[in-house]
Order: structure tokens, then sequence, then C-alpha cells
């Protein structure tokens, strides 16, 4: 697919096809376009359903607030500010922010070290290890914590360091989420490396570039889209963190607390306080920050590293 | 015209050739020896817990705290097998059942209608077509767990919680798929081929089927792997849907086993069922994964790169 294309197929704009004879097309075009809405409809039957109408009347709900007189009672963006200014949230999201800061490149660091690495090794062991670094995203994330809760735990653990005291959870939970998406990334970098034109890479060779100088110059610049993406759907998934702390809650309650991320708090808001106007605010505050966050990221990475 | 996969594919054959060939020279000497000793670290990282988990399911509960954790400590597999299918009437069995359903009915199902979709934005000409795949694009970045909440609240309205449809249906829906499908279908089906149907006379649902379908193939496998690897794996959406244990996938049993087994560790101890149940959880992945290499190797870069 060629960079125009890409631009407008995120533009939304019909790519321009090849020159048609159209008086032949006129013919069909009336017929296709029952047919065409034919077979949009079930898809947007459940993006009708399943996406604007969650969203909508959990907008609805977040707008009131439940009262033991009066019932619910319209309060406009109340819940929004008591979001705003509820320490226990704006904790939970600063624990995410701070988390996706250190973990985010450290993972994607990990990945792009393995990629370039198995792509100027090609052996029988590189086939290997991509396998065996993929491997643990096809477990669940939920098995996939409590492997890592059994080696953490000091009753288990071979390590004898108790990995799931105070001061080390964020870390040991960084540890779980790279070991689980370390792979799907290097995976998508890999194959970017793969795609690289061998001529450039001959050039580089010619010029008596190293195969680091390469890699720095060459071919981390021309996987940089790769890399964006990468990064983006690494952000989306640190600030919506849910399944790892919740699994590990039974071990240290103490350090995860029922507002340790803010999908825990939306889920304990609902489920154990049925506080369900906040949890629904709290929910539609988290998705809006990760939609406009999501976006800017790639409005500005957009414009610096050249992708079009 | 040749599809993006199948450029990929050669472009990589002819990487190899060339590299094997010596065309272009192998890293040698210190640096070579240094991204082995790296990449040999970092294989025996990923494959710990794997491992780990292999070990720990052939002990019994006994065994399991009071040996070391990387090595075998008598044979107890089979006992923790039989205890795993019989525990509590067998109830493993039918959340992995329940698993398979819901991954077999979700993945299928979203792909289906992602194919559909799909490959009528690319094309098919009809109202609206741009403004719809507008919306699609603008929703695209919605995260889904920020959608699981809001529909329980929805379908708990309606009172379709706690059923096998209010897991299964909103897994149906899967906007990066249709985008997916637009972009393979608009890259790799000919519109020569579409016309040269209708010429013959061919119907819209008959052209679909016989022409566009053959050639949408690997982009059809890759997002069928990846739905029922996603449903399969699904967490958030079960545990917030469902009470019924009768209706868990594995996942959100295996985590009520593991709560009350580090809970209350006087009464009944599960940490073996937890263990041997998670083996048996994710073999099928991995054979899926293994046997469809071809398709994620590929497949995960169309559509995100170019």
């Amino acid at each position: 697919m060629s960079a125009d294309a890409r631009t407008d197929v995120m533009a939304g704009r019909p790519s321009p096809g090849r020159p048609r004879t159209r008086r032949r097309r006129r013919r069909s075009v009336h017929q296709q376009a029952g047919v065409g809405l034919l077979f949009v409809a079930p898809f947007t039957v459940l993006l009708v359903l399943f996406l604007l109408l969650p969203l909508g009347y959990a907008f609805k709900l977040s707008l009131y607030r439940s009262t033991l007189i009066g019932g619910n009672v319209f309060s406009g963006l109340g819940n929004y500010r008591d979001v705003w200014s509820d320490p226990l949230f704006r904790r939970g999201v600063y624990r995410v922010l701070l988390f996706g800061l250190v973990q985010t490149p450290v993972m994607i660091g990990v990945a792009l070290v393995a990629a370039l690495m198995i792509d100027a090794l090609t052996s029988r062991f590189t086939r290997l290890f991509r396998l065996a670094m993929f491997a643990p995203y096809a477990v669940p994330v939920v098995i996939g914590t409590l492997m890592w809760g059994y080696l953490y735990s000091p009753s288990f653990s071979p390590m004898h360091v108790n990995l799931i005291a105070d001061h080390v959870m964020l870390f040991s939970l960084g540890n779980i989420v790279t070991w689980q998406w370390a792979g799907y990334n290097m995976i998508i970098l890999y194959a970017a490396l793969q795609g690289l034109p061998r001529e450039i890479l001959e050039a580089a060779r010619v010029d008596g570039a190293g195969q680091i100088r390469t890699a720095f110059s060459v071919k981390i610049p021309m996987v940089s889209s790769a890399l964006v993406l990468t990064v983006i759907f690494t952000i989306i998934g640190t600030l919506q963190f849910f399944t790892e702390p919740l699994l590990l809650q039974p071990l240290n309650r103490g350090t995860i607390t029922n507002s340790y991320t803010p999908n825990v708090y939306a889920f304990y808001q609902a489920f154990s306080y049925q506080q369900y106007n906040y949890s629904a605010a709290v929910s539609f505050a988290l998705g809006a920050l990760v939609f406009v966050g999501s976006y800017i990221f790639l409005f500005i990475t957009r414009k610096r590293s050249g992708l079009q | 015209m040749t599809t993006l996969t199948d450029t990929a594919a050669t472009a990589r054959t002819d990487h190899r050739k060339a590299r094997r060939a010596g065309e272009l020279t192998r890293p040698q000497g210190p640096g070579a020896v240094l991204s082995y000793a790296v990449l040999v670290f970092m294989f025996g990282y990923f494959l710990l817990p794997f491992w780990w988990l292999l070990v720990a399911s052939t002990k019994s509960n006994e065994a399991l705290f009071s040996s070391p954790a990387l090595w075998f400590s008598g044979n107890g597999l089979f006992d923790n097998l039989h205890q795993l299918v019989t525990f509590n009437n067998g109830i493993y069995l039918r959340w992995m059942l329940n698993s398979a359903m819901y991954a077999a009915v979700g993945g299928i199902g979203a792909t289906v209608v992602s194919a559909f979709a799909g490959y009528a934005f690319a094309k098919l000409r009809f109202p609206g077509r741009n403004l719809l795949f507008n919306v699609l694009l603008g929703l695209i970045m919605v995260p889904a767990t920020a959608l699981v909440l809001p529909t329980y609240l929805l379908l708990s309205r309606a009172g379709l919680v706690d059923s096998f449809w209010s897991v299964i249906l909103p897994t149906l829906l899967n906007p990066f798929g249709v985008y997916l499908f637009r972009v393979y279908a608009q890259d790799s089906v000919p519109d020569e081929m579409l016309e040269a149907a209708r010429i013959d006379g061919a119907g819209e649902l008959r052209i679909f089927r016989s022409v566009a379908l053959p050639v949408m193939r690997p982009a059809l496998v890759t997002v069928l792997l990846f739905s029922i690897v996603a449903t399969w794996n699904n967490f958030f959406l079960p545990l917030v849907m469902l009470s019924n244990d009768r209706l868990f996938p594995l996942t959100v049993g295996l985590r009520t086993w593991y709560q009350s087994a580090t809970i209350n560790s006087g009464a009944e101890v599960l940490f073996n069922l937890v263990i041997v149940g998670s083996v048996l959880a994710i073999v099928p992945l991995i054979i899926a994964f293994l046997l469809l290499q071809r398709y994620w190797q590929g497949g995960l870069t169309v559509g995100s790169l170019k």
C-alpha cells in the first residue's frame, strides 16, 4: 500500500482508482447501492447497539446523581467536577501515566533491539527465538499474570525476593506487561525491517556503514511509522490498565487499592459500591482521555516523523 | 496485482536467499557473539514462566510449596488432571466449552461481519458510504475497556446481562477488522475482475463469495485468528457481564479459583488446579499460532504499515 493511499484511507477519502468506463458501470450502480447497504448493515447495527448507544447511555447516566430521597437527579457536569477533583481518581491517573512513561520505552526498546538483532542475524536460532518471544502474546493476560503472581509470591518464588512488596509492585506489574507484549511489538517492528528495500541497505554497506551505524542511521528512521504505531497502542493499553492489578490484588491489598488504576476504580465503583452514575463518569472521562490523547499523539508524531 | 502479504513474503524470501548466497554480509566477530548472548538471555526470560508452569503442573499441592520452583518433584500430573476435571462436578470442562463457544461464535461472527462491511466500503458504491466510514475511523480509537461498563449498564437495563449473548454480541463489533478488510480489499481485489463477473451476470453476493473472498483469504485467516484469540483471552467483558459461574469462560473461572486459593489458604487449596488448568487453557492457542505462523507474521503488518 502506498503512502498516499494510506493517508487517503486515514482521511476517509476514496482513493483514486483506475479510470473507469462510466457507461458500463452505471448499469450496476443502482443495484450496488442496495447490496452495499445490505453488506454494511450488520456492522452498522452493531456499531450503534454496542458502541454509540452504550456511550450515549453512559454519558446520560453520568449527568445524573442518585439521591436517597429524590431518586435520580440531574446534576449536569457535577459528576465530572467530582471525578476531576477526586484524589483517588487523580492518583490512579498519575500512576498509570508514570507507569506508561517508564514501561513504554523499556518494552518498545526491548522489542526494537530484538527485532534489529534477529533482522541482522537471520539464522535457525533467531527463527526459534521469534516464536519464543511471541509466545506470551498467545497466553491470556489472566494466565500470564497468574504465572508471574506465583513466581513473585514469597511462598513459591525461586528468586527469594519479595516482589509484591509496596515499593516494587509497579515494577513487578511492568515486568508482566513487558513479558506479555514485547513479542507482539517485536513482530510488528521485525516485519517493517524485513520490508525495507534491499538496495538502501546495500548502499549503506558499500558506504562502509557497520551494523550499528546502519541500524541507527538507516533502519530505525525508516521504520519510524511502525515505531509510532507500537508506542500508541502501548500507551492506549497502559491507560486502560486493569486485569493485572485486579488479579494481583489478593497478594497485597495494602498497595493495590480499589482505586489503583482508573479502570479498577470504575469497576469497584460500579460493583462494590453500586455508584453507577459515578462509575459511568469515571469510565467516560477515562475513555475521552485515551481517545483525545491518542489522536493528539498521532497528530504530533505524524508531523515529526514525516509519517504521511 | 500482488497482495500486501505476497509482496511482503516475496521480499522476505528474496532477502533470505540473498543473505544465504552471501550477498549481504552476515555480522561476525565480537558484535555477533554479543548479540547472540543477549538473544539467549532474552530467550530464557520469555520462556521462564512457561517452564515454571510446565514443571509446576506435575506437582501436588504440597510439593508446590516444599520443592524448588524450577525443577520437578514427584509425579502428580495425572492426579492433578483427574482432580481438575472432577472438581466441583467438572466445572472446568464447562468453562473450557464456554470459552470455545465464545471464541468460535464471537470470532467467526466478527470476521464475517467485518469482511462484508470492509469489502463494501472498498468496492461497492452506496449512499452514506464515506460518512459511515468516517464515523468508523473516528471511533476506532475508542478504547475497548471504556466500553465494557457502559455496555453492561445498558444491557442490564434491558435485562440481557448474565447470558451467553451478553458476551457474544459485543465481541461481534470489530471496527479495526473492518478497516483492515477495506484496506486489503482495496489493494488486492482488482476492479476488472468484479466488472467482468458483473458483465457475466453474476449477482453481488455471488461475486463477493466467488471472486472477492478467495483473494481476501490471507486477511480472512488473520482477522479470524486474532478475533478468536482476543475472545478466548477476554476477561473484563465476561467478568462484568456474568455472575452465573456455569457461563464463565476459562479466564474468569481461573481467576475465581486463584482468588479463593490466595485468600482462604486455610480452606480448599486450589493452587495446583489453577496451574494445571492454565496449562490446558494455553495449549490450544500455542498450537494455533504455531500452525498459522505464515498468517500472523505477515498479517500483523497489513493495514498498519506500508
